[in-house]
């Protein structure tokens, strides 16, 4: 049983109220932090932590807070991304729906650390629910005298508001999330200058996952090191997996990092094994952006060790033999699903969902998606595999904004991983006309058909 | 600041960007640019085109950049190298952009009034590719009436923004902006609304393709077959100085004047480009000249014309002393109510 820093309260009944929160220990580190450290050891705390941005990108928190800057004397911000849209990623929602307490008690830690007074949780505009569950949360954080004019006599004051996004998978990226809060038009701005020179109305800002922000009360009350002995290598902590797919038990899993994909899998205790014991095909590790791992590389790395649940261990053999940890949307397919029809179904979200700013995406993104499409639906032609490999190439590292690249790397690495089931489709459409083709005739039994021969 | 752009050193000012760098040394190394516009505040980085490579960071850090960067959005720094055409990766990138670009672009030139000043013209004609690798149905948007004076052409747009900006920054009260999202963002007015702000003309000079245009220009003339002359009036709102595209005695079209780059050199008022199409009402400076490469040139006026005297013309017309003899055909003889009507003529 790993340790749980996150959800070790989740299932107390009543939790979502401040009462009961704070009976568990709630809002410690805001009294620790506010009464007995200064913002700059709290920052050095979780530097020490070696705590890594949750989001999917995985950039240290703590070195990102140490750039903002401090010295040109403008109101400093701290913005929550809570606009969790990634596709197989569901953690955020989790967290705070069960426990709202913990993300504003984050929050108000961070923001003392940053030496923030106006803070935002932004969230993306489906997850209305979980916005009223906030605002409600910080009212109850306001009465209580966690919020507001100078908090706890420590002279500090925080506002916190609830931002709702209007749904658009875009303003997960920080510039453009801090473009709609500043009520424009989601565009990702051109980098640099980076958020934390000029941010939020030219602010200062720092923008952190909801899953970083959540963890820093922990690392307050206890300590940087502490948290840096839970993990391996540069891994620390735990990370929130949300698990979705042909699995006996599919939810959000707390682990800590450098457990095995094997044991992650199959133990009773996490994923509890394949759904009706089909066999494994891929595993999409790390949201829909990473790419996509047949089976030969889920447990073992190219190399032939283990495959551990670790930023490192994850990306090893780079995109040619691995993935990427990302924002832990676990997703699992069995040998019934289509590879072509999931690659469809991710360029289709990514069509839909560029922002249209630049070309290679705005274009590129919605070239792809039908080409797929076509292929999916028995009109590919041969010469489309190459097209599709040379469309992704062109737009990976040519846009301004990562959602180009992660529009391209499922495409990418379904060619690399699965081109004769692209093969298999453009030279039998008649067996692909049906949509769970695949069930009634996995792959495994009509692969000989695409397959090389040597005469 | 010292910075070398495919090999070719030049001393800038620090906060210049790589492309103006480049703009100041000139010649092939110039990346296209379709977005970024000098005069407009926040352009640029958007249509990808000017992407180069960076292969020395600066003097402090030599590193080179791992992707290519925008060239009209990244400042130089002192001792940078950059590669413009002398890198495969930006020549590859300049065709991925111009193939992106083109594959939902109708290529309606031979109707496009831009067709002969369009910048999309002159980077495919560069980058481009002689074939379409697209085989799909081009995306299209409902035709839409922004105003009097102003056609949009959204099927041809390439969302550089431009407009967007001008509005924003020369105008009060912008009433047009990008809808929608991804490959259906569209150019629109949200609630149907004329653009009929005093400035509002420029929007149709910063437009690199054809989806803004004239419409008092609207189908009247090939630009080429127009004589651009600068022009001047004393105006009250603007500085007035203009580019007048004659045809005769005839304006045509009025437009700011425009540098080689294709940007405005000051912005003209909407009275200057719409109401004033008459000689009388302005004071024609002289034939306007254009980059050597221009098509406009190819009706060049600005040099002395001789009078030229094809010596075929006569026998052209009349037909050569020896077919008028076979046609009239002596050998065989006219019958008797045939010669009168030879003789007479038919009365």
């Amino acid at each position: 049983m790993g340790q749980k820093i996150l959800l070790e309260h989740a299932n107390v009944p009543g939790i979502k109220t401040y009462e009961v929160y704070r009976q568990h220990g709630g809002y410690r580190s805001v009294e620790k932090a506010l009464k007995s450290m200064t913002p700059d050891e709290v920052v050095e705390e979780v530097k020490t932590s070696g705590l890594r941005g949750r989001g999917g990108a995985g950039f240290p928190t703590g070195m990102k807070w140490s750039f903002i800057d401090k010295k040109s004397g403008k109101p400093r911000h701290l913005v929550c991304n809570a606009d969790e849209s990634e596709p197989g990623t569901f953690k955020d929602r989790y967290l705070m729906e069960y426990i709202p307490h913990l993300l504003i008690e984050g929050m108000i830690t961070s923001s003392y650390a940053l030496g923030a007074n106006l803070s935002y949780i932004y969230i993306r505009g489906e997850y209305m629910w979980v916005f009223r569950i906030l605002e409600k949360a910080i009212k109850e954080a306001y009465a209580a005298g966690w919020l507001g004019k100078n908090i706890l006599g420590s002279g500090f004051d925080l506002d916190l508001h609830v931002h709702c996004g209007a749904g658009a998978y875009i303003c997960g990226e920080e510039t453009a999330l801090i473009e709609s809060l500043e009520g424009k038009r989601g565009n990702p701005r051109i980098k640099p200058p980076f958020p934390a020179v000029s941010g939020l109305w030219s602010n200062p800002t720092v923008v952190n996952n909801v899953e970083s922000i959540a963890v820093v009360p922990w690392i307050v009350n206890n300590s940087g090191e502490d948290y840096a002995k839970i993990g391996i290598g540069r891994s620390t902590g735990t990370k929130l997996i949300s698990a979705s797919g042909h699995i006996k038990n599919p939810g959000v899993y707390e682990i800590e990092l450098g457990l095995s994909v094997d044991e992650f899998m199959n133990s009773d205790e996490y994923l509890g094994g394949m759904m009706n014991d089909r066999p494994l095909k891929a595993l999409v590790p790390g949201g829909s952006s990473v790419p996509i791992l047949p089976a030969h590389l889920i447990y073992k790395n190219a190399e032939g060790g283990d495959r551990l649940m670790s930023y490192e261990s994850l990306s090893e053999g780079g995109f040619a033999t691995g993935s990427m940890l990302g924002s832990g949307g676990f997703i699992v397919y069995n040998d019934t699903t289509c590879i072509v029809r999931n690659t469809w179904n991710f360029s289709r979200f990514y069509h839909h969902e560029s922002c249209g700013q630049c070309s290679p995406c705005r274009e590129g993104t919605g070239w792809m998606e039908k080409v797929l499409h076509r292929i999916e639906n028995g009109h590919g032609r041969e010469e489309d595999i190459e097209l599709l490999w040379d469309i992704q190439r062109k737009i990976e590292g040519n846009t301004i904004c990562p959602l180009g690249d992660a529009a391209a790397w499922p495409v990418a690495a379904a060619i690399r991983h699965f081109r004769d089931e692209f093969e298999y489709h453009v030279r039998f459409p008649e067996k692909i006309k049906n949509r769970d083709h695949f069930v009634a005739e996995p792959f495994e039994k009509v692969k000989h058909l695409v397959a090389k021969q040597t005469v | 600041m010292k910075v070398t752009i495919d090999g070719q050193e030049i001393n800038v000012e620090p906060g210049t960007t790589i492309l103006q760098a480049a703009r100041m040394i000139g010649g092939e190394s110039v990346p296209p640019a379709m977005c970024y516009y000098s005069k407009l505040k926040g352009s640029g980085g958007k249509c990808r085109c000017c992407l180069v490579e960076v292969s020395k960071g600066s003097e402090a850090d030599p590193r080179p950049m791992p992707k290519l960067v925008a060239s009209c959005v990244t400042g130089v720094m002192d001792g940078m190298e950059v590669k413009s055409i002398t890198s495969e990766r930006v020549v590859d990138a300049r065709k991925s952009v111009t193939e992106f670009l083109l594959i939902n672009h109708p290529l309606d030139c031979p109707i496009c009034d831009q067709a002969g000043e369009c910048d999309l013209q002159n980077l495919s004609f560069k980058n481009g590719s002689a074939k379409t690798r697209f085989v799909e149905e081009k995306r299209t948007f409902e035709p839409e009436n922004i105003g009097d004076n102003i056609q949009l052409h959204m099927n041809r747009c390439i969302l550089c923004y431009r407009c967007v900006m001008t509005a924003d920054q020369l105008t009060d009260n912008r009433v047009h902006g990008v809808l929608n999202r991804g490959d259906h963002s569209q150019i629109s007015t949200a609630i149907s609304k004329a653009i009929n702000n005093e400035f509002s003309g420029n929007m149709i000079d910063v437009c690199p393709v054809g989806a803004l245009t004239d419409k008092t220009f609207r189908f009247k003339q090939r630009v080429w077959f127009n004589k651009p002359y600068n022009a001047h009036r004393d105006c009250d709102k603007c500085c007035g100085k203009t580019t007048l595209w004659m045809f005769g005695e005839e304006i045509q079209r009025v437009t700011a004047r425009k540098d080689e780059y294709h940007e405005v050199e000051e912005f003209i008022c909407n009275e200057c480009r719409f109401d004033h199409k008459d000689t009388k009402d302005w004071v024609i400076e002289g034939p306007r000249k254009f980059e050597k490469d221009s098509v406009i040139n190819q009706n060049n006026y600005t040099r002395k014309l001789d009078t030229v005297t094809i010596e075929t013309e006569k026998q052209i017309l009349l037909g050569r002393e020896q077919d008028r003899k076979k046609i009239s055909m002596p050998a065989v003889p006219l019958k008797k109510d045939e010669v009168q009507v030879f003789k007479e003529g038919n009365i």
